[in-house]
This record gives structure tokens, C-alpha cells and sequence, in this order.
């Protein structure tokens, strides 16, 4: 099968989607229905446009520092759509899209964004871990997620994400490590947008190539063209597979550009030139597979217009509804979720600073 | 009701919630088909299967990352880490996950897991065996730190622990791992964990110490009392955190002297906490400046020099005779 078959130390790389929406690889291409199809291709729709507001709020002064995914949305929800409800899916901090097609709102994305806690409430049925800032350090989380699956005897898979600056960091090792020993229901998505902030994938390790890192670890490691929503799919999809019937985990290197800055704290042009951004612009997941719908018969222009508009008023409302319930915190909210009981410690604490904020607790 | 020391201890409390508890797991490095390099996961693979029991790579980031997975996804792990001067790759994980995954998720996500760890000096071991670094943990909001120092509270809180819905460190005293035995009732019995015990009463001083230094500290108050006529409330801290403030303040309102008897090193040690708290709970009973005997604040000395370092009883005595006299 493609992932077993596939060299990582070789330059290659899967691609089924080319740049101009065509079919290059039949032969694999994966069998989608066409309402999950449309499925895919809104959610990204959506997240470029939840993604461009959120950014445009930032700049207003109205939204926190803010990590966008311009660029990567074929990466997420390519992966993330070949995983089914009762699996996890454990993110790292720029998986909007993996986010929104998992069912988990809008609303709360940008309540964290907008620095409320309150976006990383879930509900029991949404099998999710919250956003993570430390870098790479959620791998062992999904790890140990497949551990006690494997344990219970369960067949969830977990479906993990990191960047491609992750790589360096010891936990993405201790985790693969883990993850090749205990055979976990693991898949890990680097999501190799070419830069670490500043720093270029090149410089980043001597490796050729980061899906052969999985091969020190005695997995299958597999290089995708992370921008072919349908490459990412067919490739997680055997992997999901792999990882259900337990025959282990297996990493996917997803080769994707961040056409946007790291965070809105950071300025690219001091590190990257345009012509680059330039080149991968034209390689834009979302045109790829808007053009290969519409040849398909599946999508139109009108159609597409009519969304984005539909889209935008949604995202507009629902960030007004975040700046409302944004500010409505209440004092005892920060000391609630320190232990399962406020301490007698945090009680005095609490007690303090009602009588502190004048007229008690808001 | 059997005679054990406090690794049986541990072995016994383990072994009665793993068949008591199926989501209990117990893993580490050499935690599995050897018990651990301190033996106190003995016997239990055997009887609980490889499953329950296990063996994992040398990285203590993955087994605290793992734990953390795990605990979310159903699991009580019980988790070891070979010594505590071995626990630094995990400080990431205890510190950016362990500490923080409830806050984050808004409670959705409680990590009921324990992390084991022998720590303490006095036992002729290289570097990095012999810290006590309870106050890196205890300064960790979402935390909970805990010390036995005997085989009776070492299965009682050890259970505690693996009950509680918050993460637990749970720092075990290794000097007195095989020090002395105790009967350890069969029944199933917790200690609250939050909660100091007043080991003897006294009139004169209040000395609060943990693991280790609760037998030095008793053996110094013997001599006192019978040489010197002092009389000596000793508390047993058995929670680093939260601190049961409540026992030490009644203590110190009744007695007016406070001494803190701890291994770890002097500066911003868990001393300073506890004369803080005294301080502010007990500042107009006081007679004397509460005060502290601790190691010192340089690296563990090796073995050859370790005496240097140690609080023993002379150390002990001799603090609580000059606050007595103050």
C-alpha cells in the first residue's frame, strides 16, 4: 500500500491534485463522496475567511496576538477529515481548520484568540485537547492517548499535530519513540509550513527530508504534498487505517507553506523574500480545489460567492457574539479550574480578592 | 496485619488498589519485570500482567507525557521516576501539562495520575540522586505534593493519592525506604491528603519537618525532653502542597516558637513558606523568630562530604535549644 511503499530518505513526494486542480495520480486517488467533498472544501473556505477576520481584528486592536493558517488548510483538514467522531484529535496552536471540520465552533477558536479560557471548554463528546503553546510537547498526550486505547482495548486513533520547527524538540522524539515501542493507534501530521518563525525548514535539521525521522523509530514515515487536499486525505486515510488495525503509528510530513507571519507579533519580510510567498501563493490549496470541484461538477463561481458572503456575516456575528461574552469572566473563574476543590489557600485567595474588586465577586 | 517497611508499604497499597482499581497502571523505567531499581513495583507484572505493568524507554518527558495522554483517555497512571534528580526532562511536561491541563480545558480534562519518585540524601548515592526538590513542584499551581515517612501514611496517602482527581507528586524519602517496619493494616484506609499529623504534643515549640527528617527530628526531641526538659510538638508536614496551615498555626499559638526542619536547600526552600505562614497566623504568640534548619545552599556534596550537608539530630537539638532560650 502507498504508505508502506514509500521511501522517505527518497525526494519524493505524494501528490494526487496538481496545482492547477488536475488529477495526476488515479491510481490512488481516494474514494470521497461528493457531499463530504463540498464538506472539505467549506470548511476551508471557512477557515481562510475566519482566519483572514481574525487577523483583520487583530490588527484593529480588537483580538490578541493571533497565529494564522493562510496557506495550510489542505494540510489540516485533508488529514483531519479521514478521522471519524470517535477519535481524538490532539492539535498544537495553528489548526483552525482540523478544528472547525472536527465540529468544535468557531466561536470558541476565537474566544481563546481573543484570551478566554472559556474557548478551550469542551463538551464530554468532543474528543479533543485544548490549544497548546509549549511546542511539541502535546505528542506525548496523544501518545498516551493511544496507550490507554491499546490498553482498554479500544480502537480510537489519534490523530496528533506539530510544526515542522517541533521536530527539534525532544518530547517529538520521546514521543515517536513511545509511539513505535507501545505499536500506539497514533498519526502525526508535521505540518512543514518551510519556516520555524524565523528560522528556514533547511536550517532547522540536516535530515533530507522529516517524514524519514519515523524510520529511526522503527515506523513508517511518509511525505505528502500538504497543499493536495486529496493527497493528505488518501495518505491519512491509510494511515488511520494502519492505526485502527493495529498495526501501529505512522508520520505524515506534510509539505505546506505559511503564507501568513508566525503570529501577528512577527514581521516575515525581514526573513523571507516575496518572490517565495509569491511562488507558493500559486500552489494555494483552496483555488486547487475549488478548480477541481468545479471541473467535477460539484461547485460553481456563483455558488462560491454566495458561500463567502454567507461566511463572512457568520464570522462577523460571531466574533461581535466573542467580544460580548469575552469581557463577562467572572473572578472565581481563575481559581475554579486549579484543582478539583479550591485549596483552603485559593479559598483565602478568592475571599481576598473579592473584597479587593469593590462590590464582590462580578 | 503485616509488619512492612515503607517500599512494602508502597508495594502493598499498589498492589491492593491495581486489583481494587482496572484503570490503575503502573509503568516507568525498570518499573515493569524488575520492580523498579528500588523494588517497590515488585511482583506486580506478574500478578497484573504486562498490560497494567510496564517497561518503557529511558525518557522520563515520554513517561510523564504518556501518563498525561493516558489519564485524559480513562487511565489512573501511576507512573515512576527512577530518582528525582532524574525528573528534570519531565519538568516540561509536569509543569506546562500536568500542572495546567484542568485549567486549560476548563476542568474537561482532570489528570487523576500520581508521579512516584524516591529523593533525599544520606544514602551514599552519586550525583543526582541524593536533591529534594519539593519546592519545584510545590510551586507549581495544580499541583499536589506529598511525603510520607511512614509505612502506615505511605499506603494511606499513597492510596489518597491514586483516588484524587488532581495530579499528584508523590516524593518518597528513600533513606528510610527499608529503615524500620510498621504494622500496615490490611484494610482499605486513606490519609487526607492536605492534612499534617501531630506526631507528639508539646508545650514549648512546634517543629514541623517531612520524610527523612521526622525520625531525626523525634530522635533529637527524645533527647531534649529527657536531657533538657523541653517540651516538643512535632508535626509531620505529609503535604507539601496544599499546606495544612490550620495545624501549624494552632501549634505555634499554643507553644510561641516554630522551627521548620527540612532537606531541601536553605534559600526560597519550602521553610520560607511555613515561617511565612506562621508569621502571618501566629506573629503576636511568637517568642522567638521562627526559624529553620535545612541543607545548605550548594550542590549535594558526594558521599564523602555529604555529612557536611545532612541536618542530623545534633543540628536539630541544638536550633530548637537556642529558639527555647531566646
Amino acid at each position: 500500500m502507498i504508505i508502506d511503499k514509500f521511501n522517505p530518505l527518497e525526494d519524493e513526494m505524494i501528490s494526487i491534485l496538481n496545482k492547477e486542480g488536475e488529477i495526476v495520480r488515479e491510481d490512488i486517488l481516494p474514494e470521497i463522496s461528493d457531499d463530504k467533498l463540498i464538506e472539505m472544501y467549506k470548511t476551508m473556505l471557512l477557515s481562510r475567511i475566519a482566519d483572514s477576520k481574525a487577523l483583520q481584528y487583530q490588527r484593529q486592536g480588537r483580538m490578541l496576538t493571533y497565529a494564522p493558517n493562510k496557506g495550510q488548510e489542505a494540510a489540516q483538514i485533508g488529514s483531519v477529515a479521514a478521522i471519524e467522531k470517535e477519535d481524538w484529535l490532539v492539535p498544537a496552536f495553528r489548526e483552525l481548520g482540523a478544528w472547525l471540520y472536527k465540529g468544535i465552533s468557531l466561536e470558541k477558536f476565537y474566544l481563546y484568540w481573543y484570551g478566554n479560557e472559556r474557548g478551550s471548554e469542551f463538551s464530554e463528546n468532543e474528543k479533543v485537547l485544548p490549544m497548546v503553546v509549549p511546542i511539541a510537547s502535546q505528542l506525548p498526550h496523544a501518545v498516551g492517548i493511544g496507550m490507554a486505547s491499546n490498553i482498554k482495548g479500544e480502537k480510537d486513533v489519534t490523530l496528533a499535530y506539530v510544526g515542522d520547527g517541533g521536530t527539534s524538540e525532544g518530547e517529538f522524539h520521546e514521543a515517536l519513540n513511545f509511539s513505535g515501542v507501545f505499536k500506539t493507534p497514533n498519526v502525526f501530521v508535521i505540518q512543514n509550513n518551510g519556516w520555524a518563525i524565523s528560522l528556514p525548514r533547511q536550517k532547522q535539521t540536516a535530515s533530507k527530508t522529516l517524514a524519514q525521522k519515523a524510520l529511526s523509530y522503527g515506523i513508517p514515515g511518509i511525505q505528502v504534498d500538504g497543499n493536495d487536499i486529496l493527497a493528505m486525505y488518501a495518505v491519512t486515510k491509510k494511515a488511520v487505517e494502519r492505526a485502527r488495525n493495529g498495526e501501529g503509528p505512522t508520520l505524515i510530513e506534510a509539505v505546506t507553506y505559511r503564507l501568513g507571519a508566525h503570529t501577528t507579533s512577527d514581521d516575515p519580510t525581514i526573513y523571507r523574500k516575496d518572490e517565495e510567498v509569491e511562488e507558493w501563493a500559486l500552489k494555494d490549496p483552496l483555488t486547487r480545489f475549488q478548480k477541481y470541484l468545479i471541473d467535477k461538477g460539484l461547485w460553481s463561481t456563483e455558488k462560491d460567492e454566495k458561500l463567502r458572503e454567507e461566511y463572512s456575516d457568520m464570522v462577523t456575528k460571531t466574533f461581535k457574539k466573542v467580544e460580548k461574552i469575552g469581557t463577562d469572566t467572572e473572578l472565581k473563574d481563575i481559581f475554579q479550574h486549579t484543582y478539583s476543590k479550591m485549596t483552603p489557600n485559593l479559598e483565602e485567595q478568592y475571599e481576598s480578592q473579592k473584597k479587593y474588586f469593590e462590590g464582590g465577586e462580578k | 496485619m503485616p509488619l512492612l517497611n515503607n517500599i512494602g508499604a508502597l508495594t502493598y497499597a499498589l498492589e491492593q488498589e491495581m486489583e481494587k482499581d482496572k484503570s490503575v497502571v503502573v509503568y516507568g523505567e525498570d518499573a515493569g519485570l524488575e520492580g523498579g531499581v528500588f523494588r517497590a513495583t515488585k511482583g506486580l507484572q506478574e500478578k497484573f500482567g504486562e498490560k497494567r505493568v510496564f517497561d518503557t524507554p529511558l525518557a522520563e518527558a515520554g513517561i510523564v507525557g504518556s501518563a498525561v495522554g493516558m489519564a485524559i483517555n480513562g487511565l489512573k497512571p501511576v507512573v515512576e521516576i527512577q530518582f528525582s534528580g532524574f525528573m528534570l526532562p519531565a519538568y516540561n511536561q509536569i509543569v506546562a501539562h500536568v500542572a495546567r491541563m484542568r485549567n486549560r480545558s476548563r476542568s474537561r480534562y482532570k489528570l487523576p495520575m500520581v508521579i512516584r519518585m524516591p529523593y533525599g540524601g544520606g544514602v551514599r548515592s552519586p550525583e543526582h540522586h541524593s536533591e529534594s526538590p519539593e519546592t519545584l513542584f510545590a510551586h507549581i499551581p495544580g499541583l499536589k505534593v506529598v511525603i510520607p515517612s511512614t509505612p502506615y501514611d505511605t499506603k494511606g496517602l499513597l492510596l489518597s493519592a491514586i483516588r484524587e482527581e488532581d495530579p499528584v507528586i508523590f516524593m518518597e524519602p528513600k533513606r528510610i525506604y527499608r529503615a524500620f517496619k510498621q504494622e500496615v493494616p490490611e484494610e482499605d484506609y486513606t490519609i487526607p491528603i492536605g492534612k499534617a499529623k501531630v506526631v507528639k504534643k508539646g508545650e514549648d515549640i512546634t517543629v514541623v519537618a517531612w520524610g527523612a527528617l521526622v525520625r531525626e527530628a523525634s530522635k533529637a526531641i527524645k533527647t531534649l525532653e529527657e536531657k533538657e526538659g523541653i517540651s516538643v510538638e512535632l508535626i509531620d508536614l505529609r503535604t507539601i502542597s496544599p499546606i495544612d496551615k490550620e495545624t501549624i498555626i494552632e501549634s505555634v499559638k499554643k507553644t510561641g516558637r516554630f522551627l521548620v526542619v527540612h532537606e531541601a536547600v536553605k534559600s526560597f526552600g519550602p521553610g520560607a513558606e511555613l515561617i511565612s505562614i506562621v508569621n502571618e497566623g501566629a506573629f503576636l504568640y511568637l517568642e522567638a523568630p521562627p526559624s529553620r534548619v535545612t541543607g545548605l545552599d550548594v550542590t549535594v556534596p558526594l558521599p564523602k562530604s555529604e555529612h557536611f550537608f545532612m541536618v542530623d539530630e545534633r543540628r536539630i537539638m541544638d536550633k530548637i535549644k537556642e529558639l527555647v532560650k531566646y
